[in-house]
């Protein structure tokens, strides 16, 4: 027995995609760019890729660039948008944003620029005040997070991207944990720049796109050859993109059962969690949240003691605990929320996917409540101790 | 995924000597909730000072739960002088090594220990952690900090972290750590090496000589360790400019290594009136 539940760290690859990718594996190696029919073939290849992303996001294949990686579609897109306007030195973006989004805004401080970081309320919720009045002449760009990867909190981008609209103000948004979970129209959604990772949609790790609204300004992050004209220089990843593409077409496919019958997964898992183990919470608002994710702390004991023991059981989650990651504190995203630090320490995160069964969330309700008790049973802390901190010195 | 050895993680999944001793002689305390991990340790201790038993409580990672269950187990049949030796090398060796970032759980262990022992011999009122705190986020002293530089021949900040866990959340204390160690690590040289002698006023030729020969013998060995570098760009008066090279580029604490560290050997090994400013 065996449980994958930590499919927003990343997912298995598909069947379908992988049958997709296997022979570019093998014969069929050709570089887009060559005068031949093995090039010939690679290019039409990834021009289908190309309109398979379009038509799942209701957008013009022009509009689509492949990268590498999440990452590269985030710094891109910042890249752009900043390096156009340069007279502009102001940046709006959150607290709570992937790595990608938040140490670029980060570098961009460190020359100079004014960036705001919106704050989210313990539910994981913007206050649309503090976004409303944070425009300013300068602002060049808003770069806001369609969903967040820790809590699952859903951010409301058509509003946001609307009220950057009425500014003229650039507005990207990280969908990495969005796409395949819910309905994405670019036709409607009035954002600049948009931005996928393959292997959250079960295509393989190493691919991506970055969605750039004509007449957005664009500047190629990786300079080089002529590729995605000129817009992003290097060899293209055939197998990754027509990957890619097949992943597009399955998370179409899926998404009714994403919000239906994998949302009733995680909604029983939480449940069935909350009654069993006492001194627990579930941390960001559970309604705008993403339908295969569930973020759950328990006071007292520390999450990768949880994950290691998790683990035996075959059963895969994450933490935002501090020592998973090696760092020293826990999530910054939970920290934003203001999540106790009791709670933060001791926090789990199951998300879940088309592949999860009910078999899978049984076992979870079976093999964690025993692991739980076991663990505080080993915690020098019980219930009444909150606040108890022997230095005085720790006290944060 | 850390790499633990086996070691820890059959200490963590079959921890010996877990629970409470009620009527025990001695109770070792250290960290906190929010600090992410803690250990209780209870000692029961006989008329010639030995450890009869020994049991724990603790919060925390795996290397936390498995460097506690191997202190416990070391410690049994140890007089209190044997015991006041143990280090969290010893620990850390116990366990056949600890991944260098959780370091930190073997120091938890050794602090406990020495906070039991200490009120068992009736020290308690004495304010365990002594000296300045330095780092405000996990509460560590100048002092633990120099002692685990000392004990653990540490010479850079990430090591420091890694062991006290000093300087691991906001940052700020970063450019003090960086002093301690230099202090650390230029006293125990200094000592058997007379100081050169300082002359009243450089020639230039001499002033780029002993720059060039600081940063090359110390300052970017220094940084090299965080992946860092450094390059004399140009000394123009006092100004020495140069540029930082390496993981040192984006690194959010590059100003401060540049003020905190750079300048500050150069001021104290060159001449007073030195600046550094990056190309």
């Amino acid at each position: 027995m065996s449980a994958y539940l930590d499919n927003n760290a990343t997912t298995m690859v598909a069947p379908e995609v992988r049958e997709a990718i296997l022979p570019l594996l093998g014969d069929e190696f050709g570089n887009p760019s060559s005068m031949h029919r093995l090039g010939g073939q690679s290019g039409m290849l990834m021009e289908q890729a190309r309109q398979k992303i379009a038509a799942g996001l209701n957008c013009d294949p022009d509009e689509i660039i492949f990268t590498s990686c999440g990452t590269e579609g985030d710094n891109t897109a910042i890249f752009s948008a900043l390096e156009a306007q340069p007279e502009k030195r102001h940046i709006i973006t959150t607290r709570v944003e992937h790595p990608a989004v938040l140490n670029v805004a980060k570098h961009y401080e460190r020359k100079g620029y004014d960036v705001t970081y919106l704050s989210v309320d313990p539910k994981g919720m913007f206050d649309m005040d503090q976004y409303s009045t944070a425009f300013r002449p300068d602002t060049a760009l808003v770069s806001v997070m369609y969903a967040n990867n820790e809590s699952g909190v859903i951010s409301p981008i058509q509003e946001m991207a609307e009220i950057a609209k009425k500014h003229g103000v650039l507005f990207h948004t990280d969908a990495v944990q969005a796409v395949g979970k819910i309905p994405i129209d670019l036709k409607k959604l009035p954002v600049d720049y948009l931005v996928l990772s393959g292997h959250k949609i079960h295509a393989p790790k190493g691919v991506g796109a970055l969605f750039v609204r004509k007449n957005a300004p664009f500047r190629p992050f990786m300079l080089g050859g002529h590729q995605e004209h000129g817009r992003r220089g290097g060899t293209e990843n055939i197998p990754g993109i027509v990957g890619l593409g097949v992943a597009m077409e399955l998370a179409v496919k899926y998404i009714d059962d994403e919000n239906t019958r994998v949302r009733a997964m995680r909604d029983r898992l939480e449940k069935g969690l909350m009654a069993a183990i006492p001194d627990a919470i579930i941390n960001g608002d559970q309604e705008m949240r993403l339908p295969n994710t569930l973020s759950i702390a328990f006071k007292y004991i520390e999450g990768e003691a949880m994950l290691l023991m998790l683990d035996r059981f075959g059963i895969a989650a994450s933490s935002g605990s501090a020592c998973t990651s090696g760092s020293l504190e826990p999530s910054h995203v939970l920290r934003a929320m203001g999540v106790p630090f009791t709670f933060a320490h001791g926090s789990l995160r199951f998300s879940l996917s088309t592949y999860n069964t009910n078999e899978d969330i049984d076992l979870v309700l079976k093999e964690l409540p025993p692991i739980i008790s076991r663990l505080r049973e080993m915690s020098p802390f019980r219930r009444g101790d909150e606040g108890l901190d022997w230095v005085e010195d720790h006290d944060h | 995924m850390w790499e633990y050895t086996n070691k820890v993680q059959e200490h963590f999944l079959n921890p010996q000597n877990v629970g409470v001793i009620e009527d025990a002689d001695a109770i070792g305390e250290v960290g906190s909730l929010s600090c992410g991990d803690a250990l209780r340790l209870f000692l029961k201790i006989d008329e010639d000072e030995r450890i009869t038993d020994a049991k724990f409580q603790t919060f925390g990672c795996a290397s936390a739960i498995a460097s506690s269950s191997v202190l416990t187990e070391l410690i049994k049949g140890m007089t209190l002088d044997e015991a006041a030796k143990v280090s969290n090398k010893d620990i850390a060796e116990a366990l056949g090594g600890l991944p260098k970032e959780k370091m930190h759980c073997s120091v938890m262990g050794q602090e406990a220990l020495e906070d039991a022992i200490r009120k068992y011999r009736g020290l308690e009122v004495a304010p365990a952690p002594e000296g300045e705190i330095v780092c405000k986020c996990f509460g560590v002293t100048d002092l633990q900090i120099i002692r685990a530089v000392k004990e653990n021949k540490l010479t850079t900040l990430e090591e420091v972290t890694n062991f006290t866990k000093a300087g691991g959340g906001c940052e700020d204390c970063h450019g003090r750590i960086n002093e301690i160690i230099t202090e650390v690590l230029t006293g125990e040289a200094a000592k058997p090496a007379p100081q050169p002698e300082k002359p009243a006023k450089l020639t230039n030729i001499k002033r780029f000589q002993l720059v060039t020969k600081v940063i090359d013998e110390e300052i970017r060995p220094a940084l090299n360790k965080d992946g860092g570098d450094i390059e004399l760009i140009d000394i123009d008066g006092h100004e020495v400019i140069v540029s930082l090279r390496g993981a040192c580029v984006g690194c959010p604490s590059s100003g401060r290594t540049l003020k905190d560290f750079v300048e500050r050997r150069l001021k104290d090994t060159v001449e007073p009136e030195i600046s550094v400013r990056e190309a």
